[in-house]
């Protein structure tokens, strides 16, 4: 039945376009509000609809992918639809390289988590809340008016709210609620901040308010001290989802208590919100304010990936680990955003996605062990590697990945970032490189812990991955090896939306040069020898920029 | 205003023409005050009617009655809204109307103009979710019987008429009938101890504050000479007070008797008590349909009258609007008792409120008006939960007794879960446009401090809120997994469900859809319109 609607709502759109980005959006908010609508006394119907939505939007996700036109900078599938006439506000969707990726990456991961695990009661409410924040974060990549995207950052707070509350381990609503406070606190500022703006940028008709993105960027009527404030007040919201170094004290909590599918997902996607809100609605919306902050920010960042590091080796807790090894990553990933150059921002972007991937597997793979020994304690774990020689290989790769070795997929990106942060402020890119090397001390240290040595009595009988969890890596495991080896059509989708973007800042700001190196050299040239996983060329990049910089 | 009527007099009388004198009064366009009448008429008809019945009235006759009473008095306020804004047609209507746009009638003492028909409508609607969450609870508590419903109806008269006041004394009459029957109401349940406390504290504190209004009232007449807005208004765009002390003074006393009643920050502390206490029913009339009334009566005498004086006032409004979201949301938390906390919050929206009347800008209006038709539907549906958890006794407002309400009443609870979200301003809800429109005022007259503060305050109360939901949400046992005895299920009555669910759907709708209601709050401004003498011939005119 359900079924036969959805293709109903499609037959309805296949006109010449399908419209396929609000598509991405209704496909899962439909979908929540059927499983809503579902029997509770039939709980397999609720998951089966799930899956349904979820691969429908995966699909759809993929789609975008195939027909994205390559090499284009700006927004494409563009769909516009008044909504609040007065105020402007409209339901403007769009997408391009930057974000594209990211929509992708929703649509993969969430299908993932709903087949890597199960909650373990009240299966309906579950598989509604979890639809409906996969259509919100959908929502909140794709909106192109500041408005929709606020409620759309705003929308995903509710679902994590109640599958972290409600389906969640030991202090569970203590940490929901952190988590709801801590991210609305950030958003309360924002709001203010887009207001502000929409008032005092005055893009819509006879300088009226308006909440267009495109717009607002066309307009260039803001005061540098007001930029700054109102970039300053974006930030605070950016900087707790991210979460940036003396903002991030919620993200451990909420993971450690959080569902694995909720875990997935929010360090999958939900963290990405922040580096993404940085990169559109900071970088693009207020050029001045961020060159001004982006010492502040990068040292920030940099703070992050040190500190997340050595944090994330105290813990005892392997989720706790986890949470505070992607304060590490997404540490890194605000780094390149600041950098401001191609190279810093285009590793971002990257580094977005693959540590949706590599986090995103790893909590999966913390779900498995959960759902056999009902902890997450490193020192009640040992040997398993002994009895569950898959588990502990794919775990092995997906750390490995994590950790940022060559030839998978995380060194690309954190490549690209050191690389970028080294051309714009050498000293922070020398600090920050410190923090690939606390990953591997941490994570291994972790590893050898869990994974080696003779097994004690309680994890003797630890059974190795089922087939169906070996099927659920796979896709996972596929992109980390493929991102590793070969990013290219990845960033040839990326690199012109980024050009335009630092083409922009220097346009937009006085005085201010992309901070490069080199002298006309290629791009891609640059990024492809730096996944040709030959370390000779990276290096070669890296020793040319230092004496060019001489 | 008694005096200008016989002013008025005194000037029709001049033109007597033989040697008998026609004291002729002012005239009244009936018309426009017909919500008006059908609210106080049918007070007293079912008063009237009420003392000739011989045996007990049938059930829930005098709810619906009441509804009855209170759409026919919002429907009577169409054709008016539709003369005001200059509209042709009223759906099939053709109106073919003489006369477009605001007016004032009754000598001056009453303006009709936008905002005061938006407010009526709202006091309107406000009366039936009241009249609806009453019908069983009364009922149940052994309150059966006319009175409340007729003190509903006669403080929403009361209401109306500050809605309508254009002049500060008539202001002042309906601030007393309001008050007055909702004194009476507060202290309604014979039975509850807390009830009676409840109703004497809001008695003596409230006359304590109509005291301070009235001698408000009085300094703004020495100072002004006049106590009607226009004249008010007309006096202060061509005078300009140098020793303006007794127009200061005047100013600040009106304030205040106007903040004591939508319960601002520091003129707050009755409120807590009084809501706890007051019949829930009558506590969801406080929350909304007082709260209006004053909305109305600080916008007509601020924004309307002292509009070209906002330089002294909007500084006072400023510290009343932070005082009171902060310490509103922050008291909230501390609180165990969901009444009490609803309370505070109430403080807390009022602050919000007070945000967007001192912007003084068309904004501002518009968005004062759209927050109080949402509040009234949030607060309304939040105290409906209320009226049916409080059980027999009406004594079961403990955060403790809301345990276990998502397994044992999901829709119930599904609804409280709703109205909560939307009273902390989550997406997708009405009550997030009406923050979202408070902030846009004003960022919009530059108070960005004030926004920033308006946010933060919002997250105070979020948690607020998370606390009765997370509260609901757990069963009293370990974990929440096991499922509450159907014992402890509630029974929804039918007309409380369906104020419930009215309040519902209008805060998802207009959440979805709030151009819906922009466009009608947009379209609720006040107006100063000078009262037109109706010429020799006697008839009937009003100026637009």
């Amino acid at each position: 039945m359900s079924a036969s609607i959805l293709s109903a709502v499609f037959a309805s759109e296949g006109a010449a376009t399908f419209p396929i980005l609000p598509a991405l959006i209704f496909v899962p908010l439909i979908g929540a509000v059927l499983i809503a609508l579902m029997p509770k006394s039939r709980p397999e119907l609720s998951r089966q609809m799930a899956i349904i939505t979820g691969l429908l939007t995966g699909v759809l996700s993929i789609a975008l992918l195939v027909e994205f036109k390559t090499g284009d900078a700006g927004f494409q599938f563009v769909v516009q639809q008044t909504w609040v006439q007065s105020l402007d506000i409209k339901f403007f969707l769009g997408v391009d390289g930057i974000s594209l990726f990211l929509v992708v990456l929703t649509g993969i991961l969430f299908p993932i988590a709903l087949f890597a695990a199960k909650p373990e009661h009240s299966p309906k409410g579950y598989y509604a809340w979890l639809t409906l924040l996969m259509a919100g974060c959908m929502g909140a990549f794709l909106s192109l008016d500041l408005f929709l995207f606020f409620l759309m950052f705003e929308v995903t707070l509710v679902p994590l709210y109640m599958l972290i509350g409600k389906w969640g381990h030991g202090r569970r609503v203590y940490a929901a609620t952190k988590f709801f406070l801590y991210t609305m606190l950030g958003s309360a500022f924002m709001l203010v901040s887009i207001v502000t703006l929409a008032v005092v940028a005055g893009a819509g008709d006879k300088g009226g308010v308006s909440f267009d993105f495109t717009k607002i960027i066309a307009t260039h009527n803001l005061a540098t001290s007001t930029g700054r404030w109102l970039f300053l007040g974006m930030a605070i919201a950016f900087a707790v989802k991210v979460p940036s170094f003396p903002f991030h004290t919620w993200l451990p909590d909420a993971h450690t208590e959080a569902p694995t599918a909720g875990s997935i997902d929010l360090a999958g996607i939900l963290l990405k919100l922040g580096t993404y809100g940085f990169l559109r609605y900071g970088l693009e919306l207020f050029p001045e304010a961020t060159v001004w902050f982006a010492p502040v920010m990068l040292t920030l960042a940099t703070i992050g990936v040190v500190y997340g590091g050595i944090v994330a080796a105290m813990q005892r807790n392997l989720k706790r680990l986890i949470a505070y090894s992607s304060v590490a990553h997404m540490g890194f990933a605000l780094m390149g955003l600041f950098a401001l150059n191609v190279e810093g921002i285009e590793g971002s972007v990257l580094q977005m996605i693959n540590h949706g991937i590599s986090t995103g597997a790893l909590f999966i793979l913390l779900g498995f062990l959960y759902t056999r020994r009902h902890t997450y304690e490193i020192s009640q774990l040992k040997g398993i590697g002994k009895v569950a020689p898959v588990f502990a290989g794919i775990f092995t790769l997906v750390m490995l990945s994590s950790i940022g070795v060559p030839g998978l997929n995380g060194f690309v990106g954190e490549f690209l970032i050191l690389l970028g942060t080294f051309m714009a402020h050498r000293w922070w890119a020398v600090v920050a490189a410190t923090g690939v090397i606390i990953a591997a001390l941490y994570l291994l240290w972790a590893y050898q812990r869990v994974f080696q040595g003779e097994p004690d009595e309680a994890n003797k009988s630890f059974p190795d991955l089922k087939i169906s969890e070996k099927l659920v890596m796979v896709p996972l495991i596929g992109l980390i090896i493929f991102l590793g080896i070969y990013p290219k059509p990845v960033l040839d989708r990326i690199a012109p939306s980024v050009k335009r973007v630092v083409t922009r800042l220097e346009v937009e700001v006085q005085g201010f040069h992309e901070p490069i190196t080199r002298n006309g050299a290629d791009l891609l040239h640059i990024t492809e020898s730096s996944h040709a996983m030959n370390g000779e060329h990276g290096l070669g990049v890296a020793a040319n920029g230092q004496e060019a910089n001489k | 205003m008694i005096a200008s009527l016989f002013a008025q007099a005194a000037v029709t009388s001049a033109t007597v023409d033989t040697g008998n004198v026609h004291v002729a009064g002012p005239s009244i366009d009936w018309l426009a005050l017909l919500p008006l009448l059908i609210l106080l008429v049918g007070a007293l008809l079912t008063l009237t009617f009420s003392s000739f019945l011989k045996s007990r009235a049938p059930k829930g006759l005098f709810t619906w009655t009441t509804v009855a009473i209170a759409v026919g008095a919002a429907i009577s306020a169409l054709p008016m809204w539709a003369r005001v804004q200059g509209w042709n047609s009223l759906m099939w209507w053709n109106l073919d109307q003489a006369h477009t746009g605001p007016f004032s009638t009754a000598g001056g003492a009453v303006g009709i103009d936008g905002f005061s028909l938006f407010i009526t409508v709202v006091l309107c609607i406000g009366v039936v979710l009241a009249a609806l969450l009453a019908d069983d609870f009364l009922r149940r508590e052994s309150m059966s019987g006319p009175e409340f419903y007729v003190l509903l109806l006669l403080s929403a008269v009361g209401g109306v008429i500050m809605a309508m006041s254009n002049d500060l004394i008539v202001l002042f009459i309906g601030l007393e009938t309001l008050s007055i029957a909702v004194y009476v109401l507060a202290g309604m349940n014979l039975r509850r101890v807390q009830s009676q406390e409840s109703g004497l504290k809001y008695f003596i504190l409230g006359a304590f504050s109509s005291a301070f209004l009235l001698y408000g009232i009085a300094m703004l007449y020495g100072a002004t000479g006049s106590t009607n807005f226009v004249d008010i208004r007309e006096f202060m765009a061509t005078v300009v007070p140098i020793h303006n002390g007794l127009l200061l003074l005047g100013l600040v006393l009106v304030l205040v008797g106007l903040a004591f009643k939508i319960s601002a920050v520091p003129f707050h502390a009755w409120s807590p008590d009084v809501y706890d206490g007051a019949p829930t029913p009558a506590t969801a009339w406080m929350a909304a349909g007082v709260k209006a009334a004053a909305v109305a009566g600080l916008v007509r005498v601020f924004m309307l009258t002292f509009s070209n004086y906002a330089s002294t006032w909007k500084p006072i409004m400023y510290v009343l609007a932070i005082l009171s979201m902060v310490l509103g949301a922050a008291l909230a938390i501390v609180q165990s008792n969901v009444k009490r906390m609803l309370a505070y919050s109430s403080i807390s929206h009022a602050g919000f409120i007070l945000m967007a009347i001192q912007a003084n800008s068309g904004n501002g209006i518009t968005a004062a008006a759209f927050y109080v038709a949402v509040y009234t539907f949030m607060v309304a549906g939040s105290f409906g939960v209320a009226t049916i958890v409080g059980r027999k006794g009406d004594g079961n407002h403990e955060l403790s007794d809301y345990q276990g309400l998502v397994r044992s009443n999901p829709w119930l609870a599904g609804s409280f879960i709703l109205l909560l979200l939307a009273q902390a301003g989550v997406p997708f809800t009405a009550g997030f446009f009406a923050k979202f429109l408070a902030i846009t005022a004003a960022a919009d007259a530059h108070a960005v401090p004030l926004a920033l503060v308006a946010m933060v305050s919002a997250v105070i109360s979020a948690f607020l809120y998370l606390r009765i939901i997370v509260a609901m949400f757990m069963s009293g046992g370990d974990d929440g997994v096991e499922d509450v005895p159907r014992s402890n299920r509630l029974r929804v009555p039918f007309a409380a469900g369906l104020a419930i669910g009215i309040c519902v759907v209008v805060t998802v709708v207009y959440g979805l859809f709030p151009d819906l209601l922009l466009h009608n709050a947009r379209a609720a401004t006040p107006a100063a319109v000078q009262y037109e003498r109706p010429s020799a011939t006697g008839s009937t005119t009003a100026g637009g």
